[in-house]
């Protein structure tokens, strides 16, 4: 295993929210949540909204600092456990980089592309000439794919398609040479026909320059497209990782098996039936709120296999072959061969049949 | 186009009048601006069959959602229908009824109890400050002025459980809902009088994957229980190939084919068509490098002439560059590309 340049470990974040009538109450966003990025590899984190995900990457961007647990850069540590620093320093920034969902907020829409750019590019490299703060531009615009960098850097934001846009965040992103981009959702807003372009663009940054990416979606087909490895998230922890195929075609925990499941695949081969494939999923149920999360596994109350110590007590890492493991009871009991037997929503169902509420 | 006119190999006729729910026919919307007009829709064709589920997918700009609001006459200025008819065929046999031409007050008659919206965002297609129960009694009475409050309150209860909200949530304001309740809870009302057409707006692009599959299950059980047609609007192509009879693609403001599902996914005529099914990448089969469709959508302002996907074509021709190719029968289908030009095909 290469050594990570980026790492949380055992991190969480909690937010204090007040309700309309002045009652404080925490909110977990992301409990127990520890990642590694390594150079020239990319991490999916996929999970629902609410699971926690972008809390994490902006974690690992120092946008927040965690309540517990350490972020480290290059395995020194930078924020967490007993260092409090109200300021990042500039020489994180110009490790870590984060790219927004939205292109259309992310750039300053008075400001042409150009400055947008030369910002970036003087603030991180000291003094440079005229010709080459201009040489670095066109540089950049071009690994992005804006070519001629002429025809761009004089545009406003307004002027560019969304997919341009983002490449010009991006670009943004690179010009502080920077070892580390974390993309939130960074192609959701696109158009289907760029995403991949995107997808493609991201995964040749990582070949050419040995980035280390972390790509955070709910998509799991473009997450199996892009990465390396995935991450499952669940109302606010993690709850399964592997490499992306053994987690998506074998997965070793309930919610990894529903969210595959549940995700549309046109290329699917078997069950061609609209009912066939849409059948049983009438009554899944909702994640739980992370005010009050429920004891034991926090996807206790969806899950089918559902025991009694899930209920009470949260489950243990199981580690598993080729680096993969998933915090699940049935692992401990020897119960995970049940995962395959049958789907999902068919054992959701028959659950709901069996005990009605 | 008539009713009858499609048939099949074997004689039978596929449709007829009566199968019909909407006739929507060379519609064509435009925006007024400052400069020259722009046309959001423009000679938009299809028939949507009595309980059918028509998928409608388009990117940004493709037009989709200028024909939903045409659809529903729920367009503002300076959105102008130019041209083109609408005819609604209600099921009791009635003479069908040209949306467009149709006066105010005779349309709000026909809201609810014939033709609903689901809207993307639920929490703003609900009303804040009334409990969700409170709206389903407003429209149940609207309707139905016989109905009292009592019945009015059980009917939104049970219109609840349908989607799996259960009874004692009816109280509950929008806010006190998780969004995926509340998206199910504008599905429920959309269907409270009973309506022959739904059209969804992107109904399930704000919520998860999960909550997706749940949503669409639970309308594909109630369209068998109520047997209503939908128009289903997304940017999705890889949930209406799962969803949908049929699909209809849209790109600068034209249906460019329009097939059924399988066919859409198995045999794409359009290369537009094809490039969007190749854009979403398999979730098991194997992996290889996608290209996703070079270029960006044009500009409706500054549309080339001929046909507007010619810039990003891989199989563009001379004739795609000075010929609009228009929605041409072929078979059971339709489409618009010059591949399939009758001198090319043979």
């Amino acid at each position: 295993m290469n050594e990570p340049v980026l790492e949380a470990v055992d991190v969480a974040k909690h937010f204090a929210v007040a309700n309309s009538v002045g009652d404080s109450s925490v909110v977990r966003a992301v409990e127990g949540a520890s990642i590694r990025l390594e150079p020239g590899r990319i991490t999916a984190v996929v999970g629902e909204s609410g699971s926690g995900k972008t809390t994490l990457a902006r974690l690992l961007a120092r946008f927040y600092e965690p309540t517990s647990g350490q972020i480290r850069l290059d395995g020194v540590t930078v924020a967490g456990d007993g260092i409090r620093r109200s300021t990042v320093p500039k020489s994180y920034r110009k490790a870590v980089q984060l790219i927004f969902q939205d292109p259309f907020g992310s750039l300053n829409p008075l400001h042409r592309v150009r400055h947008n750019l030369e910002r970036a590019v003087r603030l991180h490299h000291g003094r440079l000439g005229r010709t080459e703060v201009d040489r670095r531009m066109a540089s950049l615009l071009e690994r992005v794919s804006l070519t001629p960098a002429s025809d761009y850097l004089d545009k406003f934001p307004h002027e560019l398609s969304g997919g341009q846009r983002q490449r010009v965040v991006i670009a943004r992103a690179l010009a502080v040479e920077p070892r580390v981009l974390l993309g939130d959702e960074p192609i959701s807003m696109l158009d289907v026909s760029i995403r991949l372009e995107m997808l493609n663009l991201l995964d040749k940054l990582r070949r050419e320059d040995g980035l280390a990416l972390l790509y955070i979606t709910h998509d799991i087909a473009s997450a199996r497209y892009l990465c390396d490895d995935i991450v499952v998230m669940y109302a606010g922890q993690m709850v399964e990782a592997g490499p992306k195929d053994a987690v998506i075609s074998d997965p070793q925990h309930p919610y990894t098996k529903l969210l595959v499941e549940s995700s549309p695949d046109p290329h699917r081969t078997t069950a061609t039936d609209r009912d066939d494939i849409f059948g049983a999923a009438d009554e899944l149920g909702e994640p739980p709120s992370l005010i009050d999360p429920p004891p034991g596994c926090r996807f206790h109350p969806r899950c089918p296999f559902a025991m009694e110590k899930c209920r009470t007590t949260p489950p243990p890492r199981a580690q598993l072959a080729d680096g993969r493991w998933a915090d699940c009871w049935l692992h401990d009991e020897g119960r995970a061969d049940e995962l395959t037997h049958a789907t999902m929503t068919e054992r959701i169902t028959r659950k709901l049949t069996e005990e009605p509420r | 186009m008539t009713f009858t006119q499609t048939m099949r190999g074997d004689g039978t006729a596929v449709t007829t009048a009566s199968d019909i729910v909407l006739d929507v026919d060379g519609l064509s919307v435009e925006y007024a601006s400052a400069g020259a007009p722009v046309r959001a829709c423009t000679d938009v064709t299809f028939q949507l069959r009595r309980g059918e589920i028509l998928g409608v997918v388009g990117e940004s700009g493709s037009g989709k959602s200028t024909l939903i609001t045409a659809l529903t006459r729920l367009q503002r200025p300076p959105a102008v229908t130019t041209s083109g008819r609408i005819v609604f065929h209600p099921q009791s046999g009635r003479p069908g009824i040209d949306l467009v031409q149709l006066k105010p007050r005779a349309l709000r008659s026909l809201r609810w109890t014939s033709l609903s919206i689901v809207l993307q965002s639920a929490m703003d297609a609900l009303n804040p400050v009334m409990r969700v129960g409170e709206q389903f009694v407003d429209v149940l009475r609207v309707h139905d002025r016989s109905m009292s409050r009592t019945a009015a309150w059980a009917e939104a209860r049970r219109l609840l459980g349908l989607v799996g909200i259960s009874a004692d949530r009816a109280r509950s304001y929008p806010h006190e809902l998780s969004g995926g309740m509340r998206q199910r809870a504008t599905i429920a009302l959309a269907l409270a009088c009973r309506p022959e057409l739904v059209v969804m707006d992107e109904p399930t692009t704000a919520v998860d994957v999960v909550m997706q599959r749940q949503i669409l299950a639970q309308v594909l059980r109630l369209r068998r229980e109520f047997d209503f047609a939908v128009v289903f609007v997304t940017h999705d192509l890889s949930l209406l190939l799962e969803l949908a009879d049929r699909i209809a693609v849209m790109y600068a403001g034209r249906i460019v084919e329009l097939a059924s599902a399988q066919d859409l996914y198995r045999t794409p005529m359009h290369p537009y068509t094809r490039g969007l099914r190749d854009s979403f990448p398999p979730l098991h089969a194997p992996l290889e490098r996608l290209e996703g469709i070079p270029g960006t959508p044009p500009d409706l302002r500054a549309l080339p002439s001929g046909c507007p996907f010619a810039p990003r074509c891989p199989a563009v021709m001379e004739r795609c560059h000075e010929h609009l190719p228009l929605l041409t029968p072929r078979g059971d289908r339709s489409v618009a590309c010059h591949l399939h030009d009758e001198e090319l095909v043979r």
